[in-house]
């Protein structure tokens, strides 16, 4: 069960995997996440987004970023290990319908989770338009297959390496004004990033999905560690989410509450480097 | 007064049981010493997760047997949820024949080891018994609990649980979903008869509320996991990781897995809170997921990734049995003040006498008649006080209790860096958002007539997710209805 059957480095502290997992292969929708578990009796819960899947091969395809203990415990692992608990398909599958026009947001690693959506969006009979986002061209992943799915792709880095030197809410904002004008957009990244392509798009009336990232422990509804306020409401990722609408999230609070263990997670991705480093000097 | 000791405690009942001259009238049981619970010293156990009490010896177990007069009405079977035996059981315990006292137990509950622990006996058995009616005091009846407790660990100490014996296979399927009690319960029954059980569990590890809720320090998980393994001795089989409405629904079960039968035990999670300004800052926490990363995740131990947030002044809000355990969680776990907030008075706290004082032992502070208004922020957005409004008690409600009515103008601040909210759970919603026809409740509990089947045919469903929020003893109860109903529509 949970066996990796492969493993790709696509940037330096971003790594692909697909893991052999047949149930939520067939179950999951776009928009849905996984919960990891790396040992039984001391390792944590956490939530990784499902970049594909494969219901005839049995498998999920994972991207994550090496930033707590337990991604950098997952890097570490190579084809023919087993990822010990893996639990999902888990929140709520992605709208998808024929809306239009499409504008998808992806920053950094929220390209993986963005992948899926932008399919499904593509299949429903959509014009998709895809802007990616990263910090430089190194760090862009999933470009050849957004690239298959998109009507448009437009790449943008912050130090102009490779695309646009620009934020992704500048083509945001233009293709808002243009004509005709997106029926939706979904934005998927850092949630700095989906606050601003919410207040990019909130002028224009353009309707926007954004998919939450939070801490989470069970991932069932159970522990409400998750919860965001939208709107007026305490919503939980989980269970209510992870997609909702992005000019109703209250961002400021989910980025201090994201914060609630960060002293902690610096320790463990500082010691996580050291024991990186001296793996690979013996 | 200094703590005793199990010692002493157990050196008094010898010599107590040592001056008893049998046959002995009902005066004379009446007139010994109702036996106290030995307990890990209070400044002690404030600093570890181990079990605070430490169960009798069996000097103290053979003369609160004697207590009890043998009753011909047994009033106390009445109060007992699954109706065990109790006066023989504990007639046993007086002649000193455990295995037979445990077998009376294991005829009626499957559990014996933790209802003996968790199980509120004094609304239950304990209530209605003759000695305590006489002696004018809940405290002074006989304390069947922990003599239950005394045998169940007597035999599972002695390496003789047996898993009750398994009929030829009958080549039927039940699906069972959560592993808590009422699901623990089933399991058993219905494998009993020879049908193939599988059990699903959402978590990575079988227990349910048994482990993820109540703290090591009251059930010890090592009394959980034995109870699992019976279960697989049994031949029953645990998918773990299994999440029923999202790794596979409920229809497909009945419909493609071959599943003859279904049993929802997914109990009552999805944390209440109480829609108050202030609640979404960090360091705000549902009891559930406080109470989840001490315990499941073992937040309490060092090599524990799953971190447990570091606090100092923490205020629990709630009255019940999950807030007391939030509560002495938080001092194991290094808080330097506790302190519980709850809207009426000790009288009407749902929480069993016994986890309040071991509540009060360990030093958490309770504030009576008071709530929370609205929670206050440091400049991060982080906890930081909360402003509270006091109380008093007006007329009964729909409860019962009497309503707290809130004093205009009595807002005063605490402050705090933690609030952990433990005013109960709703049902979870994964399933019946995913299984069409599955009717509930305006609650979200799911409806099921007298034998615990559902709105659907061959799905039946027992304990919190029918109750709301309620006891093991109960969920073991609704469990034992739906086994027995499951057994006799796989007979047909």
């Amino acid at each position: 069960m949970n066996r990796i059957i492969f493993k790709k480095q696509l940037s330096d502290e971003v790594f692909l995997m697909r893991i052999e997992a047949p149930l939520i292969a067939s179950e999951r929708r776009a928009g849905q996440f996984v919960i990891v578990q790396l040992n039984s009796h001391f390792g944590e819960r956490i939530p990784l987004t499902i970049a594909d899947a494969d219901p005839v091969e049995g498998s999920i395809t994972i991207i994550f970023q090496t930033v707590g203990r337990t991604t950098h415990l997952l890097a570490l692992k190579n084809v023919g290990d087993t990822v010990e608990h893996l639990v999902g398909p888990l929140g709520q599958p992605t709208h998808i319908e024929k809306f239009g026009r499409v504008i998808c947001v992806g920053g950094g690693i929220g390209v993986a989770p963005l992948h899926p959506i932008a399919q499904a969006m593509k299949a429903a009979g959509n014009e998709v338009i895809i802007i990616m986002g990263a910090r430089n061209k190194q760090l862009l992943i999933l470009e050849d297959e957004m690239r298959k799915i998109a009507d448009e792709l437009i790449i943008c880095t912050d130090d102009g390496s490779y695309g646009r030197k620009a934020l992704v809410t500048a083509p945001l904002k233009e293709l808002c004004e243009a004509d005709p004008k997106p029926a939706l957009a979904v934005a998927i990244g850092p949630p700095i990033m989906m606050k601003f392509c919410a207040e990019t798009t909130r002028p224009y009336g353009v309707h926007t999905m954004v998919s939450l990232n939070t801490i989470m422990v069970d991932g069932t509804g159970m522990c409400g560690g998750c919860r965001v306020t939208v709107g007026t409401e305490t919503k939980f990722v989980c269970v209510d989410g992870p997609e909702f609408d992005g000019h109703l999230v209250d961002f400021d609070n989910m980025i201090t509450r994201l914060k609630a263990y960060k002293p902690r997670e610096d320790a463990d991705h500082h010691r996580c480097h050291l024991e990186e480093a001296i793996e690979k000097s013996v | 007064m200094s703590h005793p000791t199990p010692e002493q405690l157990a050196e008094k009942a010898r010599y107590e049981l040592a001056g008893l001259t049998k046959p002995l009238k009902p005066k004379q049981r009446m007139a010994i010493t109702a036996q106290e619970m030995p307990a890990q010293d209070p400044t002690v156990r404030r600093g570890n997760m181990q079990e605070v009490a430490l169960g009798y010896s069996e000097e103290q177990a053979k003369l609160e047997a004697e207590r009890c007069l043998q009753c011909p009405t047994k009033p106390c079977i009445k109060g007992c949820p699954v109706g065990i035996d109790i006066p023989a059981f504990i007639q046993k315990i007086a002649d000193g024949d455990y295995k037979s006292a445990i077998g009376i137990i294991r005829e009626s509950s499957l559990l014996p080891a933790v209802c003996g622990r968790v199980c509120p006996q004094e609304t239950q058995c304990q209530e209605p018994c003759t000695v305590g009616k006489a002696l004018k005091s809940i405290d002074k009846a006989v304390s069947i609990g922990r003599l239950e407790r005394y045998v169940a660990d007597w035999e599972r100490e002695n390496g003789l649980m047996q898993p009750p014996a398994v009929k030829p296979a009958t080549g039927r399927k039940v699906g069972i979903i959560g592993s808590g009690p009422a699901s623990i319960t089933v399991a058993a029954d219905v494998r009993r008869e020879g049908h193939e059980v599988t059990v699903f569990e959402a978590f990575h590890r079988p227990g349910g509320v048994l482990l993820y809720g109540i703290p090591e320090f009251r059930l010890p998980k090592a009394i959980v996991d034995q109870e699992i393994s019976s279960l697989k001795s049994m031949g029953v089989e645990i998918k773990t990781d299994y999440v029923i409405g999202r790794t596979r629904r409920l229809t497909d079960l009945l419909e493609k897995d071959g599943y003859d039968a279904l049993f929802i035990g997914t109990g009552a999670g999805l944390p209440k809170f109480m829609n108050i300004e202030g609640e979404n800052l960090v360091g705000v926490f549902s009891a559930n997921e406080y109470l989840t990363r001490a315990n499941l995740m073992k937040g309490y131990d060092d090599r524990a990734a799953t971190p447990i947030f570091p606090s100092k002044k923490v205020a629990v809000l709630g009255g019940g049995n999950v807030a007391m355990d939030a509560a002495r969680s938080a001092i194991r776990l290094g808080a330097e003040e506790v302190h519980l907030i709850y809207r009426r008075t000790e009288v009407e706290m749902p929480a069993r006498v016994e986890e309040v004082a071991h509540a009060k032992e360990e030093g958490v502070i309770f504030h009576i008649l008071q709530n929370p208004k609205r929670l206050l922020a440091d400049e991060r957005g982080w906890v930081s006080g909360m402003e509270v409004l006091k109380y008093e008690l007006g007329e009964p409600d729909s409860s019962g209790r009497r309503r707290p009515v809130e004093i205009k103008g009595s807002e005063f601040q605490m402050d705090v860096d933690t609030v952990i909210v433990a005013i109960g759970n709703e049902s979870n919603p994964l399933i019946r958002q995913t299984t069409p026809g599955l009717q509930t409740s305006k609650w979200g509990t799911l409806i099921v007539d007298d034998t615990g089947k559902t709105s659907l045919d061959r799905v039946f469903a027992g304990g919190d997710i029918v109750l709301g929020a309620a006891t093991v003893i109960l969920a073991m109860g609704e469990g034992r209805r739906a086994a027995a109903a499951i057994n006799k529509l796989l007979a047909e």
